[in-house]
């Protein structure tokens, strides 16, 4: 199994995206596809990619609910910054925060969903002290900020993956 | 006001904001100040002209604008990695 | 210019609601460009669009031709998927490269250069 099919889930997704663009689940759109996606998925091996590892999916749908809970509510709250900027004194700014998320697969997803999340944004992350550089849009506070997406996300993908 | 009068008039209204938001974006496109600023604005461009095709498939009833999108979104996105790499630095392709 | 398809009325309803409400997000959004000071708060605006104002024009987009065709018509996923996914991966590049920009010519409103960012920019 292993052999013929380097990459199951990456052969599953590509599979899956060739159905929708021809808009069919006939036989043979199945079989153009499948051999499409294996040989997409075997040239994959030649980049030698890490082995991705779910420990555990059960939080994935939790993880996403609360990501699309909060891209709506800071959608929100990015919306009336743009409408209505004389509304407070707001401060943007940098915030460095340390993360305990060794694995880079559940680094990467951490990161496009704090870009994802209009209001926050990824900037930068050092491997050797595994911090993490984050500019927010509407700065209160530092250590709130840390805190908030240290247990909304990071323990949930913690959970994950390692 | 018949249900399909009403919808041809918000799928206008609708293509007035996106041009209007393609009007925002264009205006950092061409007066930056600086680069990073230029590319922050095409990125935004390309989604929202995606956006407008999508809102033309709507309002035609043909699907063919789906695969112009879908080509918009990629040419975007391959672009803007290109771009940003560029502004890094000062080449595309090591 | 005006015209559209022929939807039920419920059907019709609900697709304007969806594709104003997206046009709209977008126009905020996209307006945040103009409105906000620095670049780095300008970054944050444009991820209105990429979001909720991709999601809701898609879903408008969805219903109209699953109705059109009576049949579930969900290739406009892709869409979404693939603009949720590719933005914060651009958007995180551009960040960066404005970031290496500004230290580069020594500005001093941003964060300071660690020791290991030499490393981690030739990681990319």
């Amino acid at each position: 199994m292993k052999r013929f099919i380097p990459h199951p889930l990456l052969a599953f997704s590509l599979l899956l995206m060739w159905l929708l663009l021809n808009q069919s689940v006939s036989p043979g759109q199945i079989v153009l596809g499948g051999a499409v996606a294996l040989l997409a998925s075997g040239a994959m091996t030649a980049l030698k990619p890490e082995k991705v590892q779910l420990r555990s999916v059960r939080p994935i749908p939790r993880l996403l609910a609360s990501v699309i809970v909060d891209i709506v509510r800071s959608n929100i709250a990015v919306a009336r910054i743009v409408l209505f900027p004389a509304q407070k004194d707001r401060v943007s700014g940098f915030v460095r925060m340390p993360i305990d998320l060794r694995n880079q697969y559940g680094v990467a997803v951490l990161a496009c969903i704090i870009t994802a999340t209009p209001g926050t944004m990824w900037v930068q992350f050092d491997r050797k002290s595994n911090s993490l550089l984050v500019h927010v849009l509407d700065l209160i506070d530092e250590q709130e900020w840390i805190a908030l997406i240290k247990r909304r996300y990071e323990a949930l993908l913690m959970e994950i993956f390692e | 006001m018949t249900p399909t009068l009403f919808l041809a008039w918000s799928i206008t209204a609708a293509q007035v904001m996106l041009g209007g938001a393609m009007g925002c974006a264009a205006y950092r496109l061409l007066f930056g100040p600086r680069a990073q600023d230029r590319v922050l604005g095409l990125d935004t461009f390309y989604v929202n002209a995606m956006l407008m095709l999508l809102t033309f498939g709507v309002q035609t009833g043909r699907t063919l604008y789906f695969e112009a999108s879908l080509a918009i979104a990629l040419l975007g996105f391959a672009g803007t990695v290109a771009l940003s790499k560029f502004l890094m630095r000062g080449e595309v392709i090591e | 210019m005006i015209q559209a398809p022929d939807l039920p009325a419920w059907a019709a309803f609900i697709v304007a609601f969806l594709i104003v409400t997206g046009a709209a997000i977008t126009l905020i959004g996209s307006f945040g460009l103009l409105r906000l000071g620095s670049f780095y708060e300008r970054v944050h605006s444009p991820t209105l669009g990429t979001t909720l104002g991709t999601a809701f024009i898609v879903l408008g987009s969805m219903t109209c031709f699953s109705v059109l065709q009576s049949r579930p018509l969900v290739h406009e996923l892709l869409i979404l998927a693939f603009v949720t996914i590719t933005t914060p991966v651009t958007l995180m590049l551009l960040a960066r490269a404005a970031l290496y920009r500004d230290r580069t010519e020594g500005r001093e409103d941003v964060p300071l250069i660690d020791e290991n960012d030499e490393q981690a920019l030739a990681e990319i």
